[in-house]
């Protein structure tokens, strides 16, 4: 065994070392920098930040060349990170309503105060590869308008204030915020332990469920009532200096979808709500995640939970990126001992299955 | 009271200016003045801010992910204490916050402070939002000219 072992060290450490190499590719091609992944590939940067659940560009960039580019391996690098500095505490709720707007659209309205702004964006791209981008591309100057001083309220607030949508639930009195980073989960979980797990969830499993929920497995007849992206300041209350303390601004995703109607006896019928946010550019994670959220107030709303995307177990269990990782590619780790027990039980079985089958003459498969 | 209210208000929009600048901005400006006497009263130091959102945007809070903070503390020959924190891991530019918050307290470099260094900064964030703001209105739908376009 302990000739295994230093076989494995050594092995281990050329490996590690061959990785370095692979990972710098050809070194007759320039090196890339981080400030090149961050601003030529920002929307797997904003991926890694989302998903990882640490706001740091440079840090984000830095562990997507670490990585070679596989996001998940980047997301995992931001996680450990993360464990490595104390946390000064939380921030004030950040006011998407004063976001700073750099996109804003809405599929339910077409003409909301302030306007559809449609900001950086694929959509309305004809999805054609263009060969002028290979190499020594440079893009027009943006055009440039009036801007308008008219507010950009959340079309939600529209609708709410006619009370054709249900209202957010406002917090108790004094309740504490839930944090899964600190508490184990336990089921049933609340809606802010909900969202916090779907905003850290990974997009791709996000996507799939909240497509689920269109095709028929938990339908909620949802409409993309807003998706609003820009610049949000961040207030931070720091004990030491007494007040509120401005800490910057982040860029933020914001999706309020609007979902079919309830209501009851008491209650006049109104439409029902899912929400999504994430750090970045991150429209597909943000809609999905909104899909998502409406489809796990199920219970809440009286709803018959059958379809996966409602299980509120089923879907925060399975979220996570890191933690998927973690244990699907751990069975690529050595598992030796377990294997030679194992087997060990199948030789045995086998030997036994001969006998029964064999009243004849005994003959042993060599071993 | 309403002083110290003053005196809070003018000290947050000085850090709201001064966590969107960068270190090499803020201690460029600095070098205009003739700093008076200070130290570190906290060295930087990196840590983790939780960030949050509501539900809804307008409902009750939930933890949306953290963000890095650097955060310093600086105290003027004269007393004042001054805090920097700002989103990031540059404990320099906490540092200079930190110097800049004393510095907009002290009776005798509050105004040179926001004249020399505040001041700027701020008018050039201006209008690098000014800009935004502009080429983001550029990509503004408008229904009516298309349909007048047409006519």
């Amino acid at each position: 065994m302990y000739v295994a072992v230093k076989g494995g060290e050594r092995a281990i450490e050329n490996a590690h070392r061959l990785l370095a190499n692979v990972r710098r590719g050809d070194q007759s091609v320039p090196e890339i920098s981080l400030d090149q992944i961050s601003e030529q590939l920002g929307l797997a940067v904003d991926r890694v930040m989302s998903e990882g659940s640490l706001y740091d560009r440079e840090l984000a960039a830095l562990a997507i060349k670490q990585a070679r580019g596989d996001l998940i391996e980047a997301i995992f690098l931001v996680r450990a990170f993360r464990a490595t500095l104390p946390r000064f505490g939380a921030s004030e709720p950040v006011e998407t309503g004063a976001m700073r707007v750099r996109r804003r659209v809405s599929s339910t309205f077409k003409d909301i105060p302030g306007g559809q702004i449609l900001g950086p964006t694929f959509d309305y791209t004809h999805r054609l590869l263009d060969p002028s981008l290979a190499q020594g591309f440079v893009p027009e100057t943006p055009a440039t308008a009036e801007a308008s001083t008219v507010p950009t309220p959340r079309v939600t607030d529209i609708l709410g204030r006619d009370g054709l949508i249900e209202s957010s639930p406002q917090a108790e009195e004094g309740a504490s915020v839930g944090d899964l980073t600190r508490e184990p989960l336990n089921f049933p979980a609340d809606r802010d332990l909900r969202l916090q797990n779907l905003a850290r969830g990974d997009e791709g499993f996000l996507l799939a469920m909240g497509y689920s929920t269109q095709r028929g497995y938990g339908r909620n007849h949802p409409f993309a009532g807003e998706i609003r992206f820009g610049e949000v300041e961040v207030e931070f209350s720091a004990e030491d200096v007494g007040f509120a303390v401005p800490l910057g601004s982040i860029e933020l995703t914001e999706c309020q979808m609007v979902n079919q109607f309830k209501g009851s006896a008491t209650e006049a019928p109104c439409f029902t709500r899912g929400y999504g946010l994430a750090f970045g550019q991150s429209e597909r994670k943000t809609m999905s995640m909104a899909l998502v959220d409406r489809a796990l107030r199920a219970r809440e709303l009286g709803e018959e939970a059958l379809a996966p995307a409602q299980d509120e177990e089923f879907v925060m269990s399975h979220s996570d990126n890191v933690q998927a990782t973690g244990f699907v590619e751990h069975l690529k780790l050595p598992h030796y001992v377990d294997f030679q027990s194992e087997l060990g039980l199948l030789r045995k079985l086998r030997k036994e299955f001969t006998e029964a089958n064999a009243p004849g003459v005994m003959k042993e498969a060599a071993e | 009271m309403t002083q110290n209210n003053n005196q809070q208000a003018q000290r947050q929009a000085a850090m709201a200016v001064l966590a969107h600048a960068e270190a090499g901005e803020i201690a460029a400006r600095l070098r205009a003045l003739a700093l008076p006497a200070h130290q570190d009263l906290r060295a930087p130091e990196n840590g983790l801010v939780m960030l949050r959102g509501r539900v809804g945007g307008d409902g009750a809070p939930f933890n949306l992910g953290e963000a890095t903070v650097s955060r310093a503390a600086v105290r003027l020959a004269s007393g004042e204490v001054g805090f920097g924190y700002t989103l990031g891991r540059d404990g320099e530019k906490a540092r200079l916050i930190a110097l800049c918050d004393a510095l907009v307290q002290s009776r005798d470099f509050g105004g040179a402070v926001e004249r020399d260094v505040i001041g700027p900064l701020r008018e050039q964030l201006m209008i690098r939002r000014k800009h935004a703001a502009a080429e983001t209105a550029a990509t503004k739908v408008d229904f009516y000219t298309m349909v007048r376009g047409e006519g």
